[in-house]
């Protein structure tokens, strides 16, 4: 498999395994509305998805033949959707995360500039989304603050890795995303009267390895039902 | 879903248990892009006016339906009753003279 060395592999990879994540939802969403949603902003990460790796290789070969290994997602994409807290709070550290850094890309003249222009509306409108959940579920009942507090908490961890510097985008200021990102994530928080996580975030007990493809364990089961059909009936049509 | 769900919360066998939280229905009106006004679409359930809207835009505009939304609570709209159909709509059914076709339009008149 032809896999060019480009940055667009790890931003695609991100978009693809959280898109499938928020796909399993389908069927499942607490509400009928709730669950257009989330399907929405799935097919919104998918069509980004498709053009990224489409800048790495064959979008398809890349999506269901790759193993584990060969993926360069953020570990925090590939956590399970938990309850729909944890799903709210990776939404929240992700689209924040990814606005920022569309947003400088879409103002460069790196290869992924169109992308990042065209991508950054729809990302602004997960944020939101996203925002405006953690407010709910924060500033809810006893039941709901428990749990977002409870899943904010989870997912910190993952949280470090999202700052480390990109292969071929070492002229992104990452420390002043991390600094942007952190001051929306303590305001959303502190709005939902939620508590700012302390855990830590780089180095021993943290995760972030999957930029040079270390994974968690769910990955490799949520990478099993992503891959079988296309690996079971290779080059199938319909 | 690897987190049991709250034990309120209705399962698939309790179609007919409250919704969580017993979410308000909200209706939904669109202006598309070349329309003038905005033209009722739907409803919808959501917990406050805000998240109605956003629920409004991923359900009724997702195909490019339109550029403005306006969502009203449904408990806030007061409807004919359809008891009242005839008294309310009847008579207007044999008075053509209210509509402005009787009228000679001098030649000097444009834009009528």
């Amino acid at each position: 498999m032809n896999i060019t060395a480009t940055p667009a592999l790890p931003l695609g990879d991100d978009a693809l395994i959280l898109s499938h994540r928020l796909g399993e939802w389908a069927g499942h969403a607490p509400v009928l509305e709730e669950e257009v949603a989330l399907a929405n902003i799935a097919l919104d990460l998918l069509g980004q998805a498709r053009i990224l790796l489409s800048l790495a290789g064959d979008e398809d070969e890349l999506a269901y033949l790759r193993e584990e290994r060969q993926f360069r997602n953020l570990q925090l994409v590939e956590q399970p959707n938990g309850d729909f807290a944890h799903t709210i709070a990776r939404q929240l550290y992700f689209s924040t995360y990814q606005e920022l850094l569309f947003n400088h890309l879409a103002a460069t003249d790196s290869e992924l500039a169109p992308l990042a222009g065209k991508a950054v509306k729809e990302v602004a409108y997960h944020r939101d989304h996203a925002h405006q959940w953690t407010l709910r579920l924060g500033d809810g009942t006893d039941e709901s603050r428990t749990r977002m507090q409870r899943a904010v908490d989870a997912l910190w961890r993952y949280t470090g890795e999202l700052f480390e510097p990109v292969e071929g985008l070492e002229t992104v200021p990452w420390a002043a995303l991390h600094d942007s990102w952190a001051a929306r994530i303590t305001s959303t928080l502190e709005q939902a009267t939620l508590t700012v996580p302390e855990g830590p975030r780089h180095g021993a007990w943290t995760a972030g390895a999957g930029r040079q493809g270390l994974h968690t364990e769910p990955f490799g089961r949520m990478l099993a039902e992503m891959q079988h059909l296309h690996r079971s009936h290779p080059g199938a049509t319909w | 879903m690897t987190t049991p769900r709250p034990a309120e919360t209705p399962t698939a066998a309790a179609d007919t248990a409250p919704r969580p939280g017993d979410w308000p229905l909200w209706e939904v009106f669109v202006r598309s892009r070349r329309g003038l006004s905005h033209t009722h679409a739907g409803s919808l359930h959501a917990p406050d006016a805000e998240m109605a809207l956003r629920n409004a835009r991923d359900l009724y505009t997702r195909r490019s339906e339109g550029v403005s939304l306006w969502v009203v609570p449904s408990a806030q709209i007061t409807a004919s009753s359809p008891d009242e159909k005839d008294a309310f709509f009847e008579p207007a059914g044999d008075k053509p003279y209210r509509h402005p076709t009787f009228y000679e339009i001098p030649d000097g008149v444009h834009h009528l």
